[in-house]
């Protein structure tokens, strides 16, 4: 069991990266991994509202919608209640931890419409389905997973694109086109990980 | 200054590409362009959608309040990708499944969300359609033009028929991630080398500027001011 959830955990991180493996969550990838302060902001924000929202929508998808038939509600149905469990982590956060809405406050609403959210609500349902020990407790490992991932990926990134900035280059490869070719040799060097998680714990 | 009906259709071909010069929508443009036929499923849907929602957002556009704009224009597009998600269930399973977890998502795709907030709120109807279908019709030739180099490089195919068989074998890392990367940076470099000859400024991140909330966000603020202190050198 706790072999399991470690190599859900480690998948989640390395194998199945939601950036670099999966293309989930590329705009704040590209759009806020300029620094490495606002790059961990905003993974810890989304990585909170990932595990929050999985914790949400997997019940009310297993013991609401499924029981009465209504799966096809699942994509309006799961992203009302990230809109709202966005919400209302931004009103609790700043009554009751100014430091922390502060700190978070400003990457909130744009979570709701990040793709990485709904997609780890999703896929774990997905998940779930394909594999019958695939249960609450794993789908909520894999939501942290996905959200460390992230913030793996985006603090990596946001050193490299430090780098990129004292660099001379090329007129028309500037801005967004270089710091694509410097995503996809992110992406190989993720691809190094591939059967790392089977083979340590397989 | 009012256009007429077909620039209103065309801009979002070329000029406000919405992939190659807005960038909007770039999560399902590297998933999905492995292939030239997923490309085309992809780009077929995202458009479908982009029509419902810029129509019905229009015909709306007095009636929605200012203020709970957002979740009642994600509440629009999440109604019409169901409706996309069971058509494509009835009539392609194989599409469903080449698609697979992007085709929910096309409910956060900001190219959606952005035409919403950038056009449709403000425009008439049938505007609203021109422009929901030229940007779609931009996001499928887009889309295309990734799926046929990847394809090609990758698989060796351009809609599953063999074309470099022979003489060139097939450089599998151009359908695996950093081919999706890699490919979209140059694609990017081309479309901002031929806007520059008219003129035009090279592309930035648009999944922020088509964003309601894109004041909130630093990191996008500070990428201008960067820009803005380069150009002043």
């Amino acid at each position: 069991m706790i072999k399991g959830l470690i190599a859900i955990f480690l998948a989640s991180i390395l194998t199945e990266n939601y950036v670099l493996n999966k293309f989930l969550g590329i705009c704040p990838f590209l759009g806020v991994s300029k620094k490495l302060d606002t790059a961990t902001g905003m993974s810890v924000a989304v990585t909170v509202v990932m595990v929050i929202a999985t914790a949400a929508t997997w019940p009310i998808y297993t013991y609401v919608l499924q029981p009465s038939g209504l799966e096809y509600l699942q994509t309006i149905v799961f992203i009302l209640i990230i809109a709202a469990l966005v919400q209302m982590i931004e009103i609790i956060l700043r009554k009751y931890i100014p430091s922390l809405y502060n700190a978070l406050g400003i990457y909130l609403p744009l979570i709701t419409t990040n793709c990485a959210v709904l997609g780890v609500t999703v896929l774990v349902i997905e998940k779930g389905q394909a594999d019958a020990s695939f249960g609450f407790v794993q789908a909520m490992v894999n939501a942290f997973g996905s959200g460390i991932g992230f913030l793996v990926a985006m603090v990596l990134f946001a050193g490299i694109r430090e780098r990129i900035e004292n660099n001379d280059i090329p007129k028309s490869l500037r801005g967004l086109p270089i710091t694509l070719v410097a995503a996809s040799l992110t992406a190989v060097s993720f691809l190094g990980f591939q059967g790392l998680v089977e083979g340590m714990l397989g | 200054m009012a256009k007429t009906p077909w620039q209103e259709f065309s801009k979002g071909l070329i000029k406000e590409n919405p992939v190659l010069r807005l960038v909007l929508g770039t999560c399902a443009t590297l998933a999905l362009s492995t292939s030239a036929n997923n490309a085309i499923g992809m780009g077929l849907a995202t458009t479908f959608v982009l029509v419902g929602s810029n129509t019905t957002i229009s015909l709306l556009r007095k009636v929605i309040p200012d203020r709970v704009r957002i979740p009642c224009y994600i509440t629009l597009i999440a109604a019409f990708v169901t409706i996309v998600q069971m058509l494509i269930e009835a009539f392609s399973p194989d599409l469903k499944a080449a698609l697979g977890i992007f085709l929910p998502l096309i409910v956060v795709n900001c190219i959606i969300l952005g035409r919403a907030e950038m056009f449709a709120n403000k425009n008439k109807v049938l505007p609203s359609i021109l422009d929901a279908l030229g940007m779609g019709a931009g996001f499928t030739a887009a889309l295309l033009s990734m799926g046929i180099i990847r394809e090609l490089l990758g698989s060796g195919t351009v809609f599953g028929l063999p074309v470099t068989a022979g003489f060139l074998d097939p450089i599998i890392i151009f359908l695996l991630p950093p081919g999706g990367f890699f490919v979209f940076g140059l694609l990017i470099a081309v479309a901002n080398k031929l806007a520059e000859r008219k003129g035009g400024a090279p592309a930035e991140l648009g999944c922020c500027a088509g964003c309601p909330f894109s004041a909130a966000c630093a990191g996008q603020s500070a990428q201008k001011e960067d820009e803005k202190e380069e150009t002043a050198k």
